[in-house]
């Protein structure tokens, strides 16, 4: 098996003094599409920032074996002041830059990356609009197009799917698979009853984490358990059983 | 009533130049101030930096170079305790601006004789700036737009969106530190036109005003050195023939052009 792209171990992370992990492990290896999904103050987005070295853990570890700049981040939208007077395709090129260059790369070069990258997105319409004009999906979609933009090996997306329509989630998720056909992503989820197909396994934080492998439980597998009939029962909405656990 | 006339005088023609280059550094760095929010920190700042006019006046050398140093000082203190989250931002900024002014007011009393020029320090006076003030004001102006034109995207990527630039490499710390002294010296040099009470103004309305027309950073930044130029020479004017300040009237000359501008967009865009 190939050595992960992040390792952690035992990881403890404060945040303005209080405990908000205590004793996490996790290990993100190519290709995974993780869901990380649990209760609001239960330590999501304090895992991300400590992956992205924006929190400093007070104890265990975190390995990385890929380059800062390989990570694409897209951060929760009240994160970002929306009436910045910046354009769709500013914010996208901030995406490339690194470190402090007087000149990136040609302009020619970089305007070809963020007119691609907008394609992709759907915004190339939107491409001069402010971001104050935006509607939420097509914020979302700005962040999105300025994580990719720098061809990341590992996309990690704090809660893209708030405050947008069902018709963008859709577009998001099988965007977000096609993308994980070469990058990995790691995924904060708002909800915790509602995940996407795509996310092929699931990291439930609460304080602690306990991790659901893709291959978890199968349908050989409930029959295994003697999983209540209701749960493995067909029904309109498709759902997925996990096991159950206790967070300490 | 000559208009040209008045290019004649010395004077007015210093005081055109000392309007154009407040005009050139405050366009630019009060589009930085108004975009990231930090009215009020540019507030504190300049307030606090008349203890050091007042330390001037008490030790005996020139009361800018003691605003500039205590502007500076105060910039850095408050970006410090505010990275370190030692205090709540705006209580620090209420804390450095009563201070300095408390510091200025004691040493100004504790001076003997009288304190020439105080007044305007406190309500600027464009008419008496010296060849100093315009040189440095020149090298301010020459600084700023420097900085702003090598380093537009770091600047305008860490203003808008901290967090994403520190991950992507971007040295924040550096552009943060950077900035807030360069916002300390445009205050202080703008104090000579504008004085302590009403700079302010000269770093944020124009870019209201241009904000009301444009949502691109760089386009406020022209706009503001634009309408700000404008701004100050019909109030020099203005003061010229109805011999009244001429800090408090490029202020008011600035209000009226924002009420206009308000009203040519409700006029024309509905809004």
């Amino acid at each position: 098996m190939k050595a992960p792209l992040i390792e952690i171990k035992n990881l403890d992370v404060a945040y303005q003094k209080k405990l908000v992990l205590s004793n996490v492990s996790l290990s993100v290896f190519e290709h995974d599409f993780i869901g990380i999904i649990g209760p609001n103050g239960g330590g999501k987005t304090s895992l991300i920032k400590a992956i992205l070295g924006l929190l400093k853990p007070v104890g265990g570890s975190i390995k990385h074996s890929l380059q800062k700049s390989e990570i694409g981040y897209l951060p929760q939208g009240n994160q970002v002041d929306e009436s910045f007077p910046i354009t769709v395709k500013e914010v996208i090129a901030s995406g490339l830059e690194h470190g402090l260059r007087i000149k990136l790369g040609t302009a020619k070069s970089r305007q070809h990356k963020v007119h691609n990258v907008l394609e992709k997105v759907g915004l190339e319409a939107l491409a001069s609009r402010p971001i104050g004009e935006l509607s939420g999906g097509e914020f979302q979609r700005t962040l999105l197009a300025r994580a990719i933009i720098s061809s990341p090996s590992l996309l990690v997306l704090d809660e893209p799917d708030t405050h947008v329509d069902n018709q963008f989630e859709t577009e998001l998720y099988a965007l977000l698979k096609e993308l994980n056909e070469s990058i990995t992503i790691l995924l904060v989820s708002h909800d915790i009853g509602i995940i996407s197909p795509y996310i092929k396994s699931i990291a439930c934080v609460n304080r602690d984490l306990y991790y659901h492998a893709s291959n978890e439980i199968s349908e050989d597998q409930l029959k295994v358990y003697n999983c209540p009939i209701e749960i493995i029962a067909h029904g309109p909405v498709p759902h997925r059983v996990i096991k159950e656990h206790i967070h300490k | 009533m000559d208009l040209l006339h008045l290019f004649k005088y010395d004077f007015f023609q210093h005081a055109v130049l000392a309007a154009l280059l407040m005009s050139i550094t405050c366009g630019i760095i009060g589009t930085y101030i108004v975009s990231r929010r930090m009215v009020f920190i540019s507030g504190g700042i300049t307030h606090a930096s008349f203890g050091g006019v007042g330390l001037g006046y008490y030790l005996g050398f020139p009361p800018l170079a003691g605003a500039a140093i205590v502007a500076v000082l105060a910039a850095l203190t408050t970006e410090n305790l505010t990275r370190r989250k030692v205090l709540r931002n705006d209580s620090i900024i209420a804390i450095l601006w009563s201070l300095g002014m408390a510091i200025g007011i004691i040493f100004i009393y504790l001076s003997p004789g009288y304190a020439p020029n105080l007044m305007s320090y406190l309500f600027g006076s464009i008419i008496t700036v010296t060849s100093t003030d315009l040189w440095l004001m020149l090298a301010l102006s020459i600084t700023v737009t420097a900085i702003f034109t090598l380093l537009y995207r770091p600047i305008l990527y860490v203003a808008f969106d901290e967090q994403f630039s520190r991950i992507r490499g971007i040295p924040v710390m550096f552009i943060n530190y950077l900035l807030i002294v360069l916002v300390a010296l445009t205050i202080v040099l703008s104090i000579r036109i504008a004085g302590i009470i009403l700079v302010l103004s000269v770093l944020t309305i124009p870019q209201n005003i241009t904000n009301l027309f444009t949502k691109r950073f760089s386009h406020i930044m022209i706009g503001s050195v634009v309408l700000g130029f404008i701004g100050s020479l019909l109030g020099l004017i203005l003061s010229y023939y109805m011999d009244i300040p001429s800090g408090a009237c490029i202020i008011f000359t600035l209000v009226i052009l924002y009420m206009m501008a308000r009203l040519i967009k409700v006029v024309n865009f509905g809004r």
